[in-house]
């Protein structure tokens, strides 16, 4: 080690910088640390912190950081497969997928952000989960949003919706990425707390899969990109408080994406990695070059030391504090093999990008910065970010939830319009959480790169196929945050079960999910009971279906003053297809196949969509999930499918089997088919129930060999029926039931379904939006 | 015969075009740097899609001032065949290579969907395999793709068979409903006066391969197959 690089000593001592505010008990609440965990800072540094320290602090142990609410439940999840080369723990999973490839991929919120400022809080979401997927050596193939709103007959979620989805356009059409899948509902539950979760997914050869692990002693750390500004600052301990009026004066902290400087970073990023030259890179996200420098050196085990004034800036005057806690956008931290900073330099410049050395990674245990030759903070140690603190809040059901659960929800009268089923139907069809959402996916480029098979609305997920490969894989995100709601536990395996299923209907085997659970705040006790719940039954439903956790993101606190919203821990699952040409789509394509129905129809209409968009009524217990008969559905399916059996495969969800077979006629609207349909055998359930209720495990399947179809659904040990034929357009949807009739032409279905977002959508163009992120003024 | 694609920073069809050249059309095709001045002696120039410096000022407005478009003008203007897709077609009029310019979508929204085109002129290198009147479909992804020019300009392009591709429905015929973004005339693509320059906002590098939809895209590259054979 050369003497000029030996970093200045702790010996020279931390003192306050000259014009920092004096540490007092309003500035440590302004700064989100509980007097406890002041406490806990004293005792770690064993004296009184500097400003700067404070805000490292606050900022790592933010709950967006530190996961000090959520971590021992989230232990709980399973983790492993054969097929899992990196589970949770660094800036996104990977899987193997074979053939040396493997799958990058990692889902996170940004929801805060996009309450207060859909347009730049979206971009940004999308910029910043592109950076965590491309730091594994991954060049990302495909985007997924999961996204919910409020009732879209207000003007402030239209203006939301508006603003969001031309957000995610705008970002990830520029970097050239395909938004290919996603799900999006809408309901008064996230009305002022608009959930964005974004998902990306990425392909990288197996030997270039690289960490966020800091190593080497004497190796330079680089910061990389665009320059630091003083946009963004604590946006991660802003995302980790509730919403309120206030919030709205916390714009500021909402960082502004620059969709073109990604490109280069991501083009630079790539060359960077496969070059050689460093051993470790990380997205500068939440909480920017402290959680990025911190976490790196944990992972690493090692001590650094980092210069704020070496940082390129791009306003005068900024001081440690803020350079350490910008959140601007589109920045990397890199650690170079000493000696190579030179190459890094050049591959940067080539992309009109800067990079400059700003530290060093030292022996000594700690984690130090200097303005110049004076240090501004250090703390003891490598476990900065682990060393946080952790609650074991206290959990208990709400009363509210156990009386909705409970309520006797077969004891609500039809309306009367109900007399015609066709009318429910029609009505379901018009609801913006099953209407085509069509509006917003042609606001996505959806075909760049030339890979996807199946597209947004296509099929029940997206496909996309593997170059040089025959492979292809399948991507969905999916949460009923409804059936949450009424049972947590419960809830959490059908979100599972359901985007396993909804990737086992392209004909992909689902292998791994990520998953971003967005809940309120962790110390309510029915918030937490949410929380602990929710995440049993994913790990229930993630053990039966093989289906590991391999990464995500938690955000709390998504509540505002009136109520938090549904729990809604968002599963984005990956599949695999080892023949792409096997991608089954969900509509009928050929009159005269037989329609066979996979699974049974229950007497379960507790947490439908049909209660709540018909009848207002949140309540029921929802439908239940046999994990067993799930997998046996999956490998049915799949077994189907892979032998050329299946012509179209849609899941019934949202809405139930009418809805599914609706959609299965014309949710492709340039080529519509008819269906009719014959549900006499289910004579002993209320009708609503068997058209509407939404009973898991159930797939519509057209075929042109149903025998061969039942034939390998009984060896699975699955229900299985002929209920019915595909028939021309002209012959419309016809439903016979032993307890009435359902009868509608498709043009009418197809109306109510096509055109109920872009008649609700063409509104938000005339209105004017003043509102504030609570909502009311 | 060889084929170039250029990458300027924020060009993110380069990698497509490279890749539909190499395993559609089985031509050798290389990247070009947008900071070079070499040509590295290919046949055929490919302006990709993408985001050209960010598309900030104006589509296509900061890429003409490229180093390498200089090189491009004079491959141009020796005959040599340029087909600019999307940003590409954007960058060509900003150079000066195409008449009329492409300006912000009608209704103010980015539009990705299959579209129908109809082949108007096949007096152009990337046209001449194509019947006239053959209607093609594949995917249109842009925010900027309504073309306009003056009236006269318009006239003159119509009448020495310039307009080469037109958005129509699936019968045919170019209704306004056919017409993604507004363009005069529903035109998606032009060509400059000899048929070696074509513009086209839609991408056919997006429609070789079955496994996607659609093989319609080909048609253009093959026609340049045709001029080896030529």
């Amino acid at each position: 080690m050369t003497a000029q690089r030996t970093p200045p000593s702790a010996s020279h001592g931390v003192r306050p910088r000259p014009g920092d505010p004096t540490i007092t008990p309003a500035l440590v609440a302004e700064h989100g640390l509980t007097m406890d965990e002041y406490g806990r800072l004293e005792r770690m540094l064993e004296r009184t912190p500097t400003f700067t320290e404070l805000g490292i602090i606050s900022a790592l142990w933010s709950e967006h950081c530190s996961y000090k609410h959520s971590r021992p439940v989230l232990k709980t999840l399973p983790t492993q497969a054969p097929w899992v080369l990196q589970g949770p723990g660094e800036n996104a999973g990977v899987i193997s997928i074979g053939d040396g490839l493997a799958i990058a991929f990692k889902i996170e919120s940004h929801n805060h952000p996009s309450a207060v400022e859909p347009y730049q809080g979206a971009a940004t979401g999308v910029g910043g989960i592109l950076r965590d997927v491309f730091t594994m050596g991954a060049r990302p193939i495909a985007m997924l949003n999961s996204l919910r709103f409020g009732s879209l007959e207000t003007p402030r979620v239209r203006y939301l919706v508006a603003g969001v989805v031309k957000g995610i356009g705008d970002y990830g059409n520029c970097v050239g990425i395909p938004t290919v899948a996603g799900d999006v509902m809408f309901d008064p539950a996230y009305e002022g707390n608009p959930l964005v979760n974004a998902m990306c997914v990425g392909l990288l050869r197996e030997e270039e899969l690289i960490r966020a692990k800091a190593e080497g002693v004497g190796n330079s750390i680089i910061a990389v990109g665009a320059r630091t500004g003083r946009d963004g600052i604590h946006g991660a301990s802003f995302a980790s408080e509730d919403l309120s009026e206030e919030n709205e004066a916390k714009r500021p902290r909402v960082q502004v994406g620059d969709p073109f400087t990604e490109k280069l970073l991501l083009e630079a990023s790539l060359e960077l990695i496969r070059s050689g030259h460093i051993v470790a890179i990380q997205d500068m996200g939440a909480a920017g070059l402290t959680s990025s420098s911190a976490e790196m050196a944990e992972r690493g085990d090692v001590g650094v030391t980092i210069d704020t004034t070496k940082v390129p800036v791009r306003e005068t005057g900024m001081t440690p504090y803020e350079i350490l806690l910008s959140e601007s956008q589109e920045r990397m931290l890199v650690v170079a093999t000493r000696g190579h900073e030179a190459e890094v330099q050049a591959i940067l410049a080539k992309w009109d990008l800067v990079a400059e050395v700003i530290g060093e990674v030292i022996a000594e245990p700690v984690y130090r910065v200097t303005e110049g030759d004076r240090i501004v903070a250090e703390f003891p140690g490598t476990r900065l970010v682990t060393d946080c603190p952790q609650y074991h809040p206290e959990a208990r059901e709400s009363e509210e939830a156990i009386a909705r659960r409970t309520r006797d929800v077969a004891a609500i009268a039809p309306k009367g319009e109900e007399a015609d089923p066709a009318w429910t139907l029609e009505r379901l069809l018009q609801s913006p959480t099953i209407a085509s959402k069509h509006w917003i996916h042609r606001q996505y480029d959806s075909t760049v790169r030339t890979g996807t098979v199946s597209g947004p609305g296509a099929g029940d997920a997206a496909v996309i196929r593997i170059r040089g490969t025959t492979k292809a894989i399948a991507v969905k995100t999916d949460c009923n945050g409804r059936y949450v709601y009424l049972d947590p536990r419960v809830g959490g395996r059908i979100a599972v079960a359901e985007a396993a299923r909804n990737v086992a209907c392209t004909g992909a085997t689902p292998r791994a999910i990520t998953n971003c659970l967005n809940f309120g705040n962790p110390k309510k006790p029915e918030v937490f009971f949410q929380f602990r719940e929710a995440v049993y039954g994913m790990g229930d439903a993630c053990r039966a279906l093989e289906t590991p956790v391999t990464g995500g993101n938690v955000s709390l606190y998504n509540e505002n003053p009136q109520g938090a919203v549904y729990p809604t821990p968002t599963i984005g699952m990956v599949g695999v297809l080892d023949d792409a040409a096997h991608a089954t789509r969900m509509t009928f394509t050929t009159p005269g196949d037989a329609i066979v129905l996979l699974g049974e129809n229950t007497d379960e209409l507790g947490g439908s969509e049909y209660l709540s968009w018909v009848h207002g009524v949140v309540a029921g217990a929802p439908p239940h999930c046999d994990l067993d008969r799930e997998r046996a559905l999956i490998g049915t399916i799949l077994e189907a499918i892979r032998a050329g059996q299946v012509r179209s495969a849609h899941d019934c969800s949202e809405g139930g089997l009418a809805v599914a077979i609706a959609e299965s006629c014309m949710g492709d609207r340039a080529r519509p088919t008819g269906a009719r349909l014959d549900l006499t055998a289910w004579g002993a359930l209320p009708l609503r129930a068997l058209l509407f209720g939404e009973a898991q495990g159930r797939i519509v399947v057209s075929t042109a060999h149903a025998e061969a179809v039942l034939a390998i659904a009984q060896r699975h040990g699955v229900p299985a029926r002929v209920i019915g034929q595909v028939t021309a357009a002209d012959q419309g949807l016809t439903i016979a039931a032993a307890q009435g009739r359902c009868t509608s032409t498709i043009d009418r279905l197809a109306t109510a379904y096509h055109e109920a977002i872009p008649r609700a959508m063409a509104r938000a163009a005339a209105e004017t939006v003043t509102e504030t992120a609570g909502g009311t003024r | 015969m060889k084929v170039g694609v250029v990458t300027f920073p924020g060009s993110n069809c380069d990698e497509d075009a490279l890749l539909a050249i190499r395993e559609h059309v089985h031509l050798e095709a290389v990247p070009l740097w947008h900071k070079d001045h070499d040509l590295q002696g290919v046949d055929v120039v490919i302006l990709p899609g993408g985001f050209s410096y960010g598309d900030y000022l104006r589509a296509g407005a900061i890429a003409r001032f490229a180093p390498i478009m200089q090189e491009i003008a004079a491959h141009a203007k020796r005959g040599g065949p340029v087909i600019g897709i999307c940003n590409g077609f954007q960058i060509a009029c900003e150079a000066g290579l195409l008449p009329g310019g492409l300006l912000r979508n009608d209704h103010l929204q980015f539009r990705s969907m299959p579209v129908t085109l109809r082949v108007e002129s096949t007096a152009t290198v990337f046209t001449r395999e194509a019947s006239a009147g053959a209607l093609l479909t594949m995917p249109i992804a842009h925010g900027d793709g309504r073309y306009s020019a003056d009236a006269a300009t318009l006239d003159r392009l119509e009448g020495e068979g310039q307009v080469v591709f037109r958005y129509v429905d699936a019968t045919g015929h170019p209704t306004s409903a056919a017409n993604p973004n507004g363009s005069l005339r529903n035109i998606a693509g032009v060509s400059n006066a000899s048929g070696t320059v074509v513009g086209l906002m839609p991408h056919p590098e997006r429609a070789l391969d079955p496994l996607l939809g659609s093989t319609d895209g080909l048609v253009l590259f093959r026609s340049l197959l045709a001029l080896t054979k030529a």
